[in-house]
């Protein structure tokens, strides 16, 4: 469970020299029952960790694509609570790391005490919360990495070498390295700048997992980002297919094998 | 004095936006820090106060106003006379001159009732800046002076369509385009809201109105006022006027906006309904439910129609220094008409609900006591909204 479970699935990867593919899946959008067989699709086609998105009406790193699905899931009725109810029923179902996206408020709302418990009593491997930078994590962190969960911290193009030392020491599980200054959603290229930046993060934060998110869109990027990550995190480009016009049935096809063409991008 | 290095007051305040944003919030928390003691600064700060804001504004004793009332006197802190017609310019002056001399080369704001988007535009304008200002789609519709007049300054007014379509949803946008060209671009936050350390920026290029009022009304009555009065929305004008007397003898009192009533949930008061939780980059008191969802808010008055409020009004109301009340759309509307018919003032609908507090509890103190209401704005962008509201 937890920070060993994320562990495991790095070091599993390594040996089979593959990278990891991490997705992304606003939950709720367009109904947490949807959602939830959405999930069991992208275990079953591939994905090798699972990132479960609160929706929130005000995300901040977010671009116009996962902005829409956080609406959709919204008015569907759909909080942290049942987020974290759907945690508890697919984790027996699906053998992959389950981590929790969520801004920090419906976390504060919740208790971020209470939210550690109850994740990894219900099998939550870890948590990102994109705003809630290095100074303002360390009790979450401490807190999580106690109980055994992972604490999975972003870090930016922005960031200095000093300051990724220092989020080096509050990380666990893998570190979530932002492509882009920028927010999320697909993008033409791969940013030129991306191969120095990680560079620089490896250098200051040595044997730490680094999974490389924002802006990738298809496998040729996943290909080209998972040469320099250790895992590549897929988003926005998920939500599209499952919010363009259609039936079930096509989207669920589609999403099958556009997630088994990212994978084996990264094999 | 606060807030504390983490930027922090008390309980409220911090850092909380995506780490992309950080290592330049902690650029200019530096940048800051060293200004706020330069002489070259200062002095530019101040010369643009004085020869292009054409500061002090004058502190007026509303004689008609006092006598309508029949009880304390009134005294009016006129901000609406500032150059582009509200405190704002105070602010957007001394943040255009920081980015100057961090070198940026473009500016953003978010704007509510257009107020911080014509000042930002403006002072854009003076310096040079390119400039892109954020509005809710509704806030232009209600406010459609400011837009053309932000458009006449060269600033690009971009809408904002999603959520609410007002100050909210403009402020995530802006923030959007910061995360996205943090290094051109230089944010020019309107209110003492947002990441440390804005709140404390905005505040301390807000106090020149308290400082002004403190000197004025010493001149006029030879003492401390009893009350000062202004209205809050993400609270920027009252922390200018009450930083100069939070440490005496007075009483201070902030006035949000009820829109159609407090039980009516269309308001914006967020210090006397909401809870603690986190909004746009800082930890304060928010209107949400119970899941951490910000709620829609409502006023007349686009200024204070946002779910937010500024740290520091937060630590104040909680260690009670600070009262916070508020006033209904209606009772504002009451206040802009008397103003304006008896002092030949039209204030902003914002300003409103600061006058229309005054004008209730002037006769229950009595003369012996006076009264300082910031008249934070004008109400020129008002009258075509105001007109349609009167005649339905």
């Amino acid at each position: 469970m937890g920070i060993g479970r994320i562990q495991n699935k790095f070091t599993k990867l390594q040996k089979s020299k593959q990278k990891g593919l991490i997705a992304y899946l606003t939950i709720g959008d367009p109904n947490l029952e949807i959602s939830e067989r959405f999930l069991e699709l992208i275990a079953k086609s591939g994905a090798d960790i699972i990132e479960l998105g609160v929706p929130y009406a005000d995300p901040l790193a977010d671009g116009p694509v996962i902005q829409y699905a956080d609406e959709i899931a919204l008015n569907s009725g759909t909080n942290l609570v049942k987020v974290i109810d759907l945690a508890a029923r697919i984790g027996p179902k699906i053998d992959i790391p389950i981590i929790l996206m969520s801004y920090f408020n419906p976390i504060l709302q919740y208790g971020p005490d209470l939210l550690i418990n109850n994740s990894s009593a219900i099998g939550i491997d870890g948590f990102i919360i994109p705003d809630l930078p290095l100074e303002e994590s360390r009790n979450f962190s401490l807190k999580a990495k106690k109980k055994g969960c992972a604490y999975i911290p972003l870090v930016a193009p922005t960031t200095t070498p000093s300051r990724l030392r220092k989020i080096s020491q509050i990380a666990s599980g893998f570190v979530y390295c932002v492509s882009v200054t920028g927010i999320t959603g697909m993008r033409q290229n791969v940013s030129s700048e991306l191969p120095e930046f990680i560079k620089r993060v490896r250098k200051n934060m040595p044997n730490m997992n680094l999974a490389i998110g924002f802006g990738i869109s298809n496998p040729e990027q996943a290909s080209i980002v998972g040469q320099i990550g250790d895992a590549v995190i897929v988003g926005s480009a998920i939500m599209k297919i499952i919010n363009q016009h259609g039936e079930f049935g096509d989207k669920k096809t589609e999403l099958s094998s556009f997630i088994s063409s990212l994978k084996k991008a990264l094999v | 004095m606060l807030p504390d290095n983490n930027g922090y007051f008390g309980q409220y305040g911090g850092r909380y936006v995506p780490e992309t944003l950080i290592p330049m919030l902690i650029e200019l928390e530096k940048k800051y820090k060293k200004l706020k003691t330069d002489a070259d600064f200062l002095s530019e700060f101040e010369s643009y106060l004085k020869d292009y804001v054409g500061r002090p504004s004058p502190l007026y004793f509303a004689q008609r106003l006092t006598k309508y009332c029949g009880g304390a006197k009134i005294f009016l802190k006129r901000e609406d006379l500032n150059h582009t017609g509200a405190h704002k310019i105070n602010n957007t002056i001394g943040q255009a001159l920081i980015a100057k001399r961090m070198e940026k080369k473009r500016v953003i704001a978010e704007t509510g009732a257009g107020q911080h988007g014509v000042a930002t535009a403006t002072s854009a304008a003076l310096f040079g800046f390119e400039c892109a200002i954020y509005m809710g789609e509704k806030d232009i519709k209600r406010q459609s002076s400011n837009v053309v007049k932000m458009q006449l300054l060269g600033a690009e007014v971009v809408p904002v369509s999603t959520g609410s379509k007002t100050l909210k949803d403009a402020m995530n946008e802006a923030i959007r385009d910061w995360v996205t060209n943090v290094e051109s671009t230089f944010y020019i936050i309107g209110s003492v809201a947002g990441p440390h350390p804005y709140p404390m920026i905005v505040r301390d290029f807000q106090t020149v109105i308290g400082r002004e009022t403190r000197h004025q009304i010493f001149e006029k009555i030879g003492k401390l006022p009893d009350y000062v009065i202004a209205c809050v929305g993400g609270g920027s004008n009252s922390m200018g006027i009450f930083s100069a007397f939070l440490k005496e003898d007075v009483n201070l009192i902030g006035v949000e906006a009820a829109g159609l009533g407090l039980d009516s949930n269309k308001h914006s008061a967020t210090l006397e309904k909401g809870s603690v939780g986190v909004l746009h980059g800082s930890k304060s008191y928010v209107l949400q439910d119970k899941y951490g969802r910000i709620l829609p808010t409502h006023s007349v008055a686009a200024g204070l129609d946002y779910p937010g409020v500024g740290p520091e009004h937060s630590y104040l109301k909680d260690i009670k220094r600070v009262f916070y009340t508020s006033v209904t759309d209606s009772e504002a509307l009451k206040a802009f008409k008397v103003l304006s018919e008896i002092e030949g003032i039209i204030p902003a609908l914002e300003s409103a609900h600061a006058v229309s507090y005054a004008m209730k509890i002037a006769k229950e103190i009595g003369p012996s006591k006076s009264i300082i209401v910031n008249l934070s704005g004008r109400g020129d962008k008002d009258v075509k909204r105001v007109q349609e509201i009167m005649e339905v």
